[in-house]
């Protein structure tokens, strides 16, 4: 079996910028699993998120992404998105003047034309039934698909369309970046039943997960397969469910400790 | 390079004399009184000097290679129909329901319909010089008395003498339109037109007003001299609508006016894409208290385009809001200015005055400038202004990407996104497509 992601000895910097974020990352995803990704701020969890998804603010140095075999880091991020690949932000931008709905509708036309460039693209009843169908999934008010898109959405709201848009393009692998920063208990729960019905629905190759959360209380919602630890741009543990525990009981002082030594020596 | 190469010789100036004016009333068989008129207006335009980069309003655009000469003469209509208007500019806007409809070509009127119901209830729609002749007195009496005079400028002047066509729309006192008028002056012919608007609204009117300026695309320079008056009496209420794309050897010069009476509301978009060069006043005066007025403008200039506009929001009364809002791209070697200003006269209280203007800067070679201006003589006001200037940025293309929408793509929407809150105050689906059409157009350099 092919894995879903595969990334192997992941170098990355911001562009033009000497110092190195993520120092030789090792991850893989196998379809069905879902990944917890944890670790400190500025240990680079944003970072390897963005780089996945190809923004141009990140420069990779060294080190290879496979995905479905395929390499990732020789596509754009168009290219990147129509094979599968979906990245939830942590703070997705605001557009003005594009609406959520035509946003959309363009995003399902570019993979209809990328599989059939004579395609005329979905029509606009069905795209609006299937709009709907979607919204109602994340309890989502109909009127959201008329506004631009991200501008003056709350917090919740962001994250909300953000799912919606997953849902709607239904990907194979879904990184999800803080997902659940700013989000109150009930925005959690819309957020990560969203996901969990999606990776239900995709069962043909199954949904591949990437979490990246500073808490443990998401997973409580999306349970991960495997978890691991970030820090200073490495991944420096792995285990299962319960190493987020660990981590919630006694922080990420743990690792620092463990660690920093070993970063030294170096 | 045509633009450029005709930039650099020719006449210091308009070379039309008063012989052309005479030439015009007896082709026309006009009335003494606008005879008379044009002749004093001829004389006004000859007492006033050519602008020039030292005039404070002029000091941005250059004019000196104007092709005057090549572009002077005024055009005649030979044998024309409104077939030679392209159909999407002429179709109907709201499929038959118009209040009228009226097309020139060539400055000859080839396409004319007003709804009679409406004559009979008082409403006159008709081309100006028609006009004069069957409604004298309320013609001489707005026609560049109220709103645009011909001492506002040189070309001003020259447009109250020479003005060649345009249309008269007058709506008496509580007579409320539903159905909007549709004007298109289309130009296939080269050389010099100058078409005149001029709209009254008696107290308690309403009417929605869609004016369209095109021409046929050629290698041979045309002048345009325009005028606009609109005038709002008190508590009605005026939408009109005006989108400009000459093609691309014309120069543009025009002046235009709204003046707005108490409780009134003049909701006014104007749209700038086509010509080679513009200079355009335009200016909002809220004349009664309680007058609200508000300007939408949208401007796209590529290659070689120069577009110079100079907005005035005047508060003549108190108690009055205006609201001003231009959005302007450019891109290639282009240039645009926006300067404006708002006014108020002494203890003009409680005055709401707001203006923003923001520049989409798409190549490093393109210019633009915006300067905002206030001169306020009250102390209770709100007024207040705003210019941006910005590039295309990659978070938006990037976020647009990452959803599979290719990059050229993803720039098209970021740029159509950026006028769209502009475009969705066109009232007309099938216009505001075209100009989408026409935008994109631009963008991907066609």
């Amino acid at each position: 079996m092919t894995a879903t992601l595969e990334i192997r000895n992941l170098h990355a910097r911001v562009q033009g910028e000497e110092r190195p974020i993520l120092r030789g990352v090792d991850l893989t995803i196998n379809p069905g699993e879902i990944h917890a990704l944890m670790g400190p701020n500025g240990s680079g969890k944003s970072t390897l998120a963005n780089v996945l998804m190809g923004n141009p603010v990140y420069e990779v140095t060294e080190g290879e992404v496979r995905f479905n075999g395929e390499d990732l880091l020789a596509m754009e991020p168009d290219e990147r998105s129509r094979a599968g690949v979906f990245l939830a932000f942590q703070y997705p931008v605001s557009i003005p003047g594009v609406t959520l709905a035509n946003f959309l509708r363009q995003a399902i036309n570019a993979r209809l034309k990328a599989v059939n460039p004579e395609s005329k693209g979905i029509s606009i009843p069905e795209f609006r039934r299937l709009l709907r169908a979607k919204m109602d999934m994340f309890s989502m008010d109909h009127s959201f698909a008329g506004r631009y898109l991200n501008e003056g959405f709350s917090g919740g709201e962001k994250k909300r369309a953000e799912i919606l848009q997953m849902a709607t393009l239904e990907p194979t692998l879904a990184i999800l970046d803080e997902t659940d920063s700013g989000l109150d208990i009930d925005a959690l729960r819309i957020v990560s039943d969203g996901v969990n019905k999606v990776m239900e629905k995709q069962v043909e190759p199954p949904l591949g997960v990437l979490v990246i959360t500073h808490y443990q209380r998401l997973l409580n919602y999306i349970k991960p397969h495997f978890v691991h630890v970030l820090y200073e741009g490495r991944i420096v543990e792995s285990g299962g469910p319960e190493l987020a525990l660990k981590l919630e009981e006694s922080g990420y002082a743990m690792v620092r400790e463990k660690f920093d030594a070993a970063v030294v020596a170096e | 390079m045509l633009a450029n190469a005709i930039r650099t010789r020719g006449a210091v100036g308009p070379t039309y004399t008063v012989e052309d004016v005479k030439a015009l009333s007896e082709r026309n068989d006009e009335p003494q009184w606008l005879r008379d008129f044009r002749l004093n207006a001829w004389d006004t335009y000859e007492s006033i000097p050519m602008p020039s980069r030292t005039d404070e309003d002029w000091r941005r655009t250059d004019i000196r290679g104007v092709p005057w000469a090549a572009a002077g003469q005024l055009v005649e209509a030979g044998d024309v129909s409104v077939q030679i208007v392209p159909q999407d500019t002429r179709q109907p806007l709201v499929g038959g329901a118009e209040g009228g409809t009226l097309v020139f070509v060539d400055g000859k009127v080839v396409e004319y319909r007003a709804d009679n119901a409406l004559s009979a209830r008082g409403v006159i729609f008709t081309d100006l010089a028609s006009a004069a002749k069957s409604h004298p007195d309320l013609v001489q009496k707005h026609l560049m008395a109220d709103a645009v005079m011909p001492t506002d400028g040189k070309f001003a002047a020259l447009h109250a003498a020479l003005w060649t066509h345009g249309f008269f729309l007058y709506v008496p006192r509580r007579v409320k339109v539903e159905g909007p008028f549709h004007v298109v002056f289309y130009n296939r012919t080269p050389g010099t037109t100058l078409g005149h608007v001029l709209v009254v609204l008696e107290d308690d009117a309403q009417a929605t007003v869609q004016v369209e300026y095109a021409s046929a695309s050629s290698d041979d320079p045309s002048m345009f001299f325009g005028a606009t008056e609109l005038l709002v009496g008190a508590r009605a209420n005026l939408r009109y609508v005006s989108l400009q794309n000459w093609n691309r050897t014309t120069t543009e010069f025009t002046h235009q006016r709204g003046r707005v009476g108490a409780e009134a509301t003049l909701d006014w978009v104007f749209g700038v894409m086509g010509c080679d060069l513009l200079k355009d006043y335009i200016n909002l005066d809220a004349d009664g208290r309680g007058a609200n007025g508000r300007i939408s403008g949208f401007f796209f200039a590529d290659k070689e385009q120069v577009f110079d506009l100079d907005t005035q929001q005047n508060h003549n009364a108190p108690l009055t809001a205006t609201d001003l809002l231009f959005k302007g791209a450019a891109r290639d070697s282009a240039r645009t200015v926006w300067q404006g200003m708002i006014k108020s006269l002494p203890k003009m209280q409680k005055i709401d005055g707001y203006q923003a203007n923001r520049n989409l800067l798409l190549s490093d070679d393109a210019r633009m400038d915006g300067i905002p201006g206030l001169e306020i003589e009250a102390d209770d006001v709100k007024c207040s202004h705003a210019a941006t200037f910005g590039t295309l940025e990659e978070a938006p293309i990037h976020y647009l990407m990452s959803r599979g929408i290719p990059r050229n793509q993803a720039e098209l929407m970021v740029i159509d996104g950026f006028f769209d809150e502009l475009l969705q105050r066109v009232p007309f689906e099938q216009v505001r497509e075209r100009l989408q059409a026409e935008i994109e157009a631009k963008i991907v350099g066609r």
